[in-house]
């Protein structure tokens, strides 16, 4: 076995990424699915990522996880979760984090549960395996407990029951207590409640704040839903064709936006507030091919102020760099002055943006 | 029954809004799937359990709530995939709640409907020509200047380009792929369009491109819209009017402004605090429902809210509440204490019942 060091200090971030690249081989070429993205998440705090599809968000998630296939994939990069480097280690020294230290949920717990087994059964396997002097019955009783701490009501009986008699909710519940019978220290929850109706989503936010604040895990939460980010993530980045293309404190990202696709993502949405009858201002075209990237900045092509700096955006790829105030970082060719000029005269007045 | 008594409080809560003939109305609409086990019949999913509304010529109406509520089901009868158990559907003073095939197609020519789904809804092996000059062959009309010509008009029209006439459902996004089956649903130029969650399988990005589509199409060509979503805040972008159902009935119908800032029904406040909105941060104001939505094989006696309302009396499990106007508002609602004011200040205490 491998020594691991130790963590250095208390204060340290719990999961640390750092120029994480992710690359599948595949027929048609070499897939950039993540390119150079760098994060951290401390304890007790959320991270939520956004992105459309192919952003390249799950597979950030799955690298952490080292859930990819690896005679396709190359990752590079570093991924250190409580002080310990994830890329290049060996299988069964990921397995043994995995589930323990870091578990996930995910998107749609129909597919994620696996219908012969009962749904107890499944939660308690998950906890022998990283307790395997513990007994069936001590195994039991721990996923009894779980089932009730995620609200799932006559936690013994469901105890025996199968994946199809839950409801969509009650089956995300139990998928959430699976991910926290070991009491993981980083939770990532991949679009945990875009499969379920909105009375439902509210009662799984609620649940995992609440469950936060008990365990003081890392929660890193993958989204296409910028109203679910607002509610829960205390952070976020936001990933346009496997670049971070923004990232700083939910209030600093979605109150003064400085990136011109968050610009896009803000303005689109349509919301509860402000004028029924106005346009959305949508971004135009669709996200890129991940084989053939647009040269310079991924986003010119569909920026309406990619030619404010001549050719710099078609040529030269933007490095994240601060955008005012302090953790606030941004990846645009736009001068600050003019990027607040813009977004003051011209973003700031349509949509949700305001 | 009481559908007929709901249906004439219908009538009289809309008269004075709009006057002119409606283009669809529909009067105790209802559909149950048997259940069987073996042979022997085991009662039925009551999917959609009297539903009484009208739509006038170049008006929406948005469908809403929560999966199961049978606003799908709803739809598919509307244009008659699937046929009504109870109940009548009268579009353009026809009745065609039981029209055979023959009669149905002609009556498809002024009635369609767009997808959800917009990889499962194009033949994979058909090109985006014949896709949409399908409705035209069936009906067999040749439009003046012929069938590519159309083709290419309503490809140009929906923001295709029109030499794609010959490329494949494979060779474009799932933004584009709706726009071919919106393409394909105004071949025929209908009235009516019945649009069962067009975007909901789409980005955020995209999803905006296609809602302002779909809104220019409605003003250009006045076309009346029967939208079904379960996304409050893309409903209030596009429709004129709002019905929120659960479990099989309607609960609250009005107008837009009606229903998003002064709704009465306990459940359309709670559907509309559950949304998690990008204007305001962090957890506000939420109105916690507990649990989920009871079964339709077996929905509960009375009002079918109550098992998750916070107000809920025993009244309202013996007495079904009729979807009727209450306390002078501006729409029908379905329930014996109906809240009033405006949204984001509950009157009720919905904390009082909440299991945590």
């Amino acid at each position: 076995m491998v020594e691991l060091p130790t963590p250095r200090r208390g204060e340290d971030p719990y999961l640390r990424v750092t120029d994480l690249r992710v690359r599948f081989d595949t027929e048609d070429g070499v897939v950039k699915a993540v390119d150079g993205v760098s994060f951290a998440v401390e304890r007790g705090r959320t991270l939520g990522i956004v992105g459309e599809s192919g952003s390249g968000k799950s597979v950030t998630s799955l690298a952490i996880l080292g859930l990819h296939n690896a005679k396709r994939t190359t990752i590079s990069g570093e991924i250190s979760v409580g002080g310990r480097q994830l890329v290049g280690l060996r299988e069964e020294e990921i397995r043994r984090l995995r589930g323990r230290d870091m578990a996930m949920i995910f998107q749609d717990p129909l597919s994620a549960l696996h219908p012969y087994y009962s749904v107890g059964r499944q939660i308690a396997e998950a906890y022998r395996v990283h307790h395997p002097r513990a007994g069936k019955r001590e195994a039991r009783s721990r996923a009894v407990d779980m089932l009730g701490r995620v609200g799932i009501p006559q936690p013994a009986k469901r105890f025996d029951q199968f994946p199809h008699e839950f409801s969509g909710g009650m089956r995300q519940r139990a998928m959430i207590a699976m991910a926290l019978v070991n009491d993981p220290d980083l939770l990532i929850a991949d679009e945990p409640t875009t499969a379920l109706d909105v009375t439902v989503q509210a009662q799984i936010l609620d649940l995992l704040a609440d469950l936060q604040a008990e365990f003081r895990s890392a929660i890193i939460l993958i989204t296409h839903d910028l109203g679910v980010v607002s509610q829960v993530a205390d952070d976020v980045l936001v990933m346009y064709a496997g670049r971070a293309v923004e990232h700083g404190s939910v209030e600093r990202v979605l109150r003064a936006p400085q990136h011109p696709y968050t610009w896009g993502l803000l303005s689109s949405v349509p919301s509860l507030h402000g004028d029924a009858d106005a346009d959305l201002v949508p971004i135009p075209g669709n996200p890129p091919s991940l084989i053939n990237l647009p040269s310079g900045c991924a986003f010119h092509p569909r920026c309406r102020w990619a030619g404010v700096n001549g050719d710099r955006s078609r040529t030269e790829i933007p490095e994240l760099g601060p955008a005012g105030a302090p953790g606030h970082l941004v990846a645009c060719h736009l001068p600050v002055a003019a990027r607040e000029r813009i977004y003051r005269d011209e973003v700031a007045q349509v949509g949700v943006a305001r | 029954m009481n559908g007929v008594t709901n249906g004439q409080a219908a009538v009289a809560g809309d008269a004075g809004r709009l006057a002119g003939e409606p283009l669809l109305s529909v009067r105790g609409l209802t559909k149950h799937f048997p259940v069987r086990q073996g042979l022997r019949a085991r009662g039925a999913v009551r999917a959609v359990d009297g539903l009484d509304f009208d739509v006038r010529p170049g008006e929406t109406l948005g469908l809403v709530g929560e999966s199961g509520c049978g606003k799908t089901t709803t739809g598919r009868m509307l244009v008659r995939l699937l046929e009504p158990t109870s109940g009548s559907i009268m579009f353009a003073g026809r009745d065609i709640t039981h029209g055979g095939r023959r009669e149905l197609r002609a009556l498809r020519q002024d009635l369609q409907i767009i997808f959800q789904d917009p990889y499962a809804s194009l033949n994979p092996r058909h090109t985006v020509g014949r896709i949409v000059a399908m409705p035209l062959q069936v009906n067999r009309i040749t439009p003046p200047g012929g069938v590519k010509k159309r083709v290419q008009e309503l490809l140009e029209l929906v923001g295709l380009n029109p030499e794609h006439y010959n490329r494949y459902p494979h060779e474009f996004s799932g933004g584009q792929r709706q726009r071919i089956g919106i393409a394909r649903a105004l071949a025929l130029k209908p009235k009516l369009i019945v649009a069962d969650e067009p975007v909901s399988a789409l980005d955020v990005s995209i999803q905006a491109q296609v809602i302002n589509l779909l809104r220019d199409l409605q003003r250009d060509l006045d076309l009346a819209f029967v939208f079904i979503a379960h996304d409050l805040a893309v409903i209030r972008h596009f429709c004129h009017r709002v019905a929120v159902m659960y479990l099989g009935k309607i609960v609250e119908i009005g107008d837009r402004d009606t229903i998003y800032t002064r709704p009465q029904h306990p459940y359309t406040r709670a559907l509309l605090s559950a949304i998690p909105d990008v204007t305001t941060l962090g957890p506000a104001g939420r109105i916690r429902l507990t649990g989920d939505v009871p079964t339709p094989l077996n929905p509960p006696s009375g009002c079918r809210f109550r098992t998750r309302c916070w107000k809920a009396t025993d009244h309202c499990a013996t007495e079904e509440p009729a979807l009727t106007t209450r306390d002078d508002g501006g729409q029908l609602t379905a329930c014996h204490y109906p809240e009033s004011g405006p949204v984001g200040v509950p009157t009720g205490e919905p904390g009082s019942n909440e299991r945590t």
